[in-house]
């Protein structure tokens, strides 16, 4: 019957275009620990929930013998599905297919679902695995790239943007994952790099492989361009799956609410902070301690790691951490801590997601490398940011908060909402050692003893102003608060700040210390 | 992941703070200040032409070498007036960034 032989010829031509590059081609990305497009779009979305759009496109280029090459679907696959029930568009590149390589029917492709998912409002997930450029192509591969760089920048803020890179993404290609909001990255998968190792050697004679120049590794823990590091395709899903139940499908929206659960009772905030102020802790058990399930899903956990952030949830809600790290570095603020927090405070701000910030910081890194980096730049983005945002801000001081580093660290002054001290806080201008060099110093240099006459003025300073009661008695901090007593303070601020609104000047956009 | 990274001290206002210290502080390169008698190379590339010899006076702004990078030949100037007390490179030498092209005095 007629109906049904077309029905079979559709199914035809769908099999046909199904297996990408052919049998062989799979077979060489398989060898390399890799798995298909259209394995990682089922890996990653819910079972049979995957629509998939454009199958049929072909380029229609000619130059370079390209009339007559057929490349099924022009190398990328398209369509839309769910993630635990969350609408995603989704594009994934198909390294079988001339090398996923990007010619203008492609970027159509991918431009087309990216104006899809702005239109709909919904999240975007692209998986990158691509030669690059289709030189055949030529300028088309270039305008190509610009439609889809325009595209990552125009839905920024508006729908949650996620790239995984699960092969090369070199050259100009690697503009879209960096101006997205997470990047994922495999172990020995991921290749990201403007300029390869073949041309650096060339043009400037330095040697490097294609790991050490822009692996995970090297992007996860040097660069600061991933955000999650996973060691399979299978655990970077998972990552990106969990990552998706924490934020909203639009910034018009605010995160899925979802059961309330109390922390694991191994994590005792009671016991965690140790009596001496010079001696570290994880701030990360502070944070379980705090937190719905004691489920912490932390972000770049492998780059400066003398900041922690990341997603938990208070009561149910999505809430976001921002801590100084006593065991990395003394929890200081240099230029990569403050580029990783700004970042995500903006990222938080941007999705109406509310912001925990926890302080323990000696202040900034000295030396001549970080002023030279910029660190007065890079620093400044922690002030804006915090400032600028206008979600929900809550503050716990849990032990040092000196100087430039109190402000900076979501303090009252740029408007947190509530600011809560433990009774370990010491909120003052300096620690006690460089204040009493300073403000003692003439008693210490015309001392009959000046070694004990500084350790006098020392435990003056500290007794009198290493401690949260000073900045208490201001209004500077709303609440000096009992470890235990955490939680509680801060479910009910979330609460009550649900409904939040402040109103900021009229402005095109502020000018943050890019 | 880093498994390097070490326990030590980190002195923040004359307070030392038990903690691990990161890669990046403890590979950083101390602080020299420039000695503008040391002409460095600014970029890798290979010397493409030396204008003077050594013992020779120069003149600030005058060229000393050629150093061919990046597709562009890159005119090295002297810095100051002085004389060539040694020149560390030949013609058709490669050089990374950094290197020691000759010394003024």
């Amino acid at each position: 019957m007629p109906v049904n032989k077309k029905i079979r010829e559709l199914q035809e031509k769908r099999e046909k275009v199904l297996l990408g590059g052919g049998e062989q081609a799979i077979e060489k990305q398989k060898a390399m620990g890799k798995r298909t497009a259209r394995e990682r779009i089922m890996a990653l979305l819910d079972e049979n929930s995957f629509n998939e759009y454009d199958l049929f496109v072909e380029h229609d280029a000619r130059d370079f013998d390209m009339d007559k090459k057929s490349l099924p679907s022009d190398g990328v696959i398209i369509g839309s599905g769910t993630i635990y029930g969350a609408p995603v568009a989704i594009f994934a590149q198909d390294f079988t297919v001339a090398g996923g390589s990007l010619g203008l029917m492609h970027s159509r492709k991918i431009t087309k679902i990216m104006d899809h998912a702005l239109k709909m409002r919904m999240p975007l997930i692209g998986i990158n695995d691509s030669g690059g450029a289709r030189i055949q192509e030529g300028v088309n591969s270039l305008a190509g790239y610009g439609e889809i760089f325009f595209r990552n920048t125009i839905s920024s803020g508006v729908i949650p943007q996620i790239s995984v890179i699960l092969g090369p993404c070199a050259g100009g290609a690697v503009y879209s994952p960096a101006l997205t909001d997470f990047v994922f990255v495999v172990d020995n998968i991921s290749k990201m790099f403007i300029t390869g190792p073949e041309v650096i050697k060339t043009v400037l004679g330095e040697e490097i492989s294609m790991e050490d120049l822009g692996g995970a590794r090297v992007h996860s823990e040097v660069t600061g361009n991933a955000h999650f590091f996973a060691m399979s395709e299978e655990e970077c899903f998972e990552q990106i799956k969990k990552l998706v139940t924490f934020i909203p499908w639009n910034n018009s929206q605010k995160a899925r609410m979802f059961e309330p659960g109390e922390p694991k009772p191994e994590y005792n905030i009671n016991k965690i902070v140790p009596e001496d102020p010079t001696l570290p802790y994880d701030v990360k058990d502070v944070i379980r301690a705090i937190v719905d399930n004691s489920d912490f899903f932390e972000i770049m956990e492998l780059y400066a790691k003398n900041i922690v952030i990341g997603f938990g949830r208070m009561g149910g809600r999505t809430t976001g951490f921002v801590a100084n790290q006593p065991i990395e570095m003394a929890g200081v603020l240099d230029v990569d801590s403050s580029d990783k927090a700004a970042r995500f405070i903006r990222y938080c701000d941007a999705f109406n997601i509310p912001i925990i910030t926890l302080v323990d910081l000696p202040g900034y890194l000295p030396g001549v490398d970080q002023e030279h980096a910029g660190v007065i730049r890079h620093g400044a983005k922690v002030l804006y940011a915090y400032s600028e945002a206008t979600v929900p801000k809550l503050t716990v001081i849990i032990r040092k908060a000196y100087g430039g580093g109190y402000i900076a660290m979501s303090s009252r002054h740029l408007r947190a909402d509530f600011v809560f001290a433990w009774p370990s806080a010491e909120i003052a201008v300096m620690g006690p050692e460089g204040a009493a060099n300073i403000i003692f110093r003439k008693e210490i240099m015309t001392a009959a003893d000046p070694d004990a006459m500084r350790k006098q003025k020392v435990e003056e300073y500290k007794t009198k102003f290493a401690n949260p009661y000073v900045a208490a008695s201001r209004g500077y901090v709303d609440a000096v608060i009992e470890p235990s007593e955490t939680r509680k303070f801060l479910m009910h601020s979330i609460e009550v700040s649900q409904n939040k609104d402040v109103p900021m000047p009229q402005k095109k956009h502020g000018l943050p210390p890019f | 992941m880093s498994k390097d990274d070490k326990q030590g001290y980190l002195n923040i206002d004359t307070s030392m703070y038990q903690t691990r210290l990161s890669n990046k502080f403890l590979k950083r390169t101390p602080y020299k200040p420039a000695d503008p008698r040391i002409i460095l190379s600014f970029i890798p590339g290979t010397v493409l032409d030396i204008m003077i010899e050594e013992g020779q006076a120069v003149k600030k702004g005058e060229e000393l070498m050629i150093l061919d990078a990046m597709k562009m030949k890159n005119k090295l100037k002297s810095n100051m007036d002085g004389i060539v007390k040694s020149i560390a490179v030949k013609k058709g030498d490669k050089v990374s960034k950094g290197t020691v092209l000759l010394e003024l005095e």
